[in-house]
């Protein structure tokens, strides 16, 4: 008896260093594990675990009947998990880039946010549409973008994008128990360029909190995606003579208001940094929201550091359109220096 | 060099009832001549109703509307066929499916009346809600079957769509993945000749619909889609095979939309009265009466006391229509997401506050 409590002991002490892909594998395998309902489908999701590898083995260990490979249709798939959603199933489907979300658009916008509403509440589409996003990988055309906002816009909706292993696997947790449709972007400059040792078992991160990612007095950064890592880095380098508070707003849709709210009335100046084009970005959603709810805080115009209204660059000159390092202390200097 | 036939196909055709009222005795449904009336007050009863929305929506008290004159026969006909825990997954123009199945009529006038409660399926009667995109429904039904077979029930599901959705994307997906994934669902496509002004063989060089099933490797066939008896036997027959696990069916019904696309529609703009007059001959109630006498289910007193029942029938849908209390504001809010966030009760309070 006393053995086995070592054991178990032992085992709790074990590190979890995970990866965003094999954090989000993990939670992939807990939740089917966990949830007959569960299914996930897409393009090269089974045999081959998907192209990132997130859904590796999970085919061998629950079958062809709950881990699907589709036919090479991105309208057809969401359109198809909308159907198993209403009939009870728990559908988690891949489009491979977020660059191919388009053919769905019309499935999403027309059917999958609206279902509930329709039929007031009868019917529903507890559903997650996973899709790797934004540049920075030296990626292939139409394979860098950040279009969050189409979705952002569109009531009914939930729209999640974790920054950190840890984050990953608790938001995809809390996404596939969600009874509304979440589209869940992964930012595949993270997938492999962050290790955490975060927890084995299953853990919930709600959605709609964001995570104060470092904390600070002197200026807010409100920020989300590949560019939390760079914020922090950039937030680390001024420690001695700045005081960078960090957001990661995680979830986009329904936002943390609370913690954005707080943290612009602390410090009064506030950088928004964001992959996605400038114009109507989220980042202006969000200076509307705060000039509504703390105008009189602000000791500086909110300055937005964000990918610019072009077509995103082939890979030559990708690093001048993501928000860098340089252009994010540029952005912490206007502000401060208003 | 090697040039040869690697395959052929064929294109099945089945019609049961002729428009004159003749028919092939070996193809008529084994049903008791009870149900045949039966369907065929159904199919009146769509007739009056379509009629009065039509009036209604003249006077303004209903908004536009797509109405389904002339495919009774295929709409009834195919909904009449359905199991108990079968499914279906229509278009806009399905009205006669969801009255088959056993929706309350007055829905329909809600939905139409801009209410949404209008959209609601009462349990048991298996339906979506109508789907105005057009085809984007056909992926529903085929992803609803997956779930339903997935958790070991014995149920297929109908999807409903017209000849312009099968130049949709979605059309082509669904029945493509119903292929891949042999599921029980069957695509019953109401060719009525026209998507708004574009006729039958502007929208396809194929010729006929039926075909599209071969290139997805299911069964197709046409049907005289005004013959009620020709689909229900192709639409019951295509229904036992999915459950069988047989796979999906595509059911072309030959019909005629007689009524304009919807009420914002002319249809004399692109179509000739001749063309009208020549379907009119083929009108599907005419047709099932033509039976019901020779057959002597009904005489001719019956033909001619109907009309006041089911007339009457439809003034009692309105009437309660009619009665539903207006809907409350809270209601454009309230089903947006499963717990109404932050922003939305901000917005409600706001709009709250200008309303006396």
């Amino acid at each position: 008896m006393v053995k086995k409590k070592k054991q178990i002991k032992k085992k709790s002490k074990q590190k979890n260093v995970l990866n965003m892909v094999e954090a989000l594998n993990q939670a992939l395998f807990q939740e089917m594990n966990q949830d007959e309902d569960v299914v996930i489908l897409g393009e090269d999701v089974g045999l081959d675990g998907g192209v990132f590898r997130v859904s590796d083995g999970l085919q061998k260990k629950y079958g062809k009947e709950r881990v699907i490979d589709t036919p090479l249709a991105e309208s057809g798939i969401v359109g198809f998990s909308i159907g198993m959603a209403a009939a009870g199933l728990k559908p988690i489907a891949e489009i491979q880039f977020s660059g191919f979300l388009y053919p769905a658009v019309n499935q999403i916008i027309s059917h999958a946010s609206r279902l509930r509403n329709r039929t007031r509440g009868a019917y529903t589409c507890p559903l997650v549409i996973r899709a790797p996003c934004g540049g920075g990988i030296r990626a292939l055309e139409h394979h860098s973008e950040s279009m969050e906002n189409i979705f952002i816009h569109t009531p009914g909706i939930k729209v999640v994008m974790p920054s950190t292993p840890s984050d990953a696997k608790g938001l995809l947790i809390s996404a596939i128990r969600d009874p509304d449709p979440v589209i869940f972007y992964e930012p595949k400059r993270v997938y492999r360029s962050i290790k955490e040792d975060i927890p084995k078992e299953s853990y919930e991160i709600p959605l709609g909190k964001a995570r104060i990612s470092r904390e600070g007095t002197d200026v807010s950064i409100l920020t989300w995606g590949s560019v939390v890592k760079d914020c922090n880095e950039v937030a680390d380098s001024l420690k001695e003579k700045v005081s960078v508070e960090v957001i990661d707003l995680r979830t986009l849709k329904p936002l943390d208001i609370e913690t954005v709210i707080e943290s612009v009335k602390k410090t009064g100046r506030v950088v928004i940094v964001h992959e996605a084009p400038k114009t109507s970005g989220f980042g202006a959603e969000l200076i509307a929201l705060i000039n509504e709810k703390a105008l009189l805080d602000l000791q500086a115009p909110v300055i937005r550091v964000t990918g610019f209204d072009t077509i995103f660059p082939l890979y030559k000159l990708e690093k001048h359109y993501m928000p860098n390092h340089d252009r994010i202390m540029k952005g912490i200097n206007d502000v401060l220096n208003y | 060099m090697v040039k040869k036939i690697i395959a052929k196909f064929e294109v099945e055709y089945l019609q049961v009832l002729k428009h004159n009222g003749r028919f092939y005795p070996n193809l008529i449904p084994k049903l008791p001549e009870s149900d045949i009336q039966k369907m065929y007050e159904l199919m009146l009863l769509s007739r009056k109703l379509d009629e009065k929305m039509l009036a209604l929506q003249r006077q303004g008290k209903i908004g536009t509307f797509a109405p389904v004159k002339g495919q009774e026969a295929s709409t009834v006909g195919s909904a009449y066929a359905m199991g108990y825990q079968d499914w279906f997954f229509p278009s806009f123009r399905e009205n006669p499916a969801y009255i088959t199945r056993g929706l309350p009529a007055e829905f329909t006038l809600l939905y139409h009346g801009g209410d949404e409660r209008g959209n609601q399926i009462t349990p048991g009667v298996n339906a979506f809600p109508i789907a105005v995109p057009v085809g984007s429904q056909t992926l529903h039904a085929v992803g609803f079957a997956y779930g339903l077979r997935l958790q070991g029930k014995d149920s297929a599901c109908i999807t409903y769509f017209g000849d312009g959705a099968t130049s949709e994307g979605d059309v082509n997906e669904a029945m493509n993945f119903a292929g891949v994934f042999n599921l029980p669902v069957v695509f019953i496509c109401q060719n009525n000749q026209y998507a708004i002004s574009l006729s039958r063989k502007n929208q396809t060089n194929a010729e006929t619909i039926a075909q599209r099933a071969i290139g997805f490797g299911i069964k197709g066939i046409q049907v005289d889609g005004n013959d009620i008896f020709a689909v229900y036997r192709a639409t019951k027959e295509a229904l036992e095979r999915a459950r069988n696990d047989e796979g999906p069916t595509l059911i072309e019904c030959v019909t005629y939309r007689m009524a304009d696309h919807t009420t914002a529609d002319d249809s004399s703009r692109y179509r000739s009265s001749r063309e009208v007059s020549f379907w009119k001959k083929r009108d599907p109630l005419l047709r099932l009466e033509l039976y019901m006498l020779k057959k002597k289910i009904q005489n001719y007193n019956y033909f001619d006391d109907i009309e006041d029942v089911i007339s009457e029938r439809v003034e009692s849908i309105v009437a309660r229509g009619e009665s539903y209390p207006p809907p409350n504001v809270e209601d454009i809010f309230k089903f947006t997401y499963k717990e109404m966030p932050w922003f939305l009760k901000e917005q409600l309070e706001e709009l709250k506050k200008t309303i006396k």
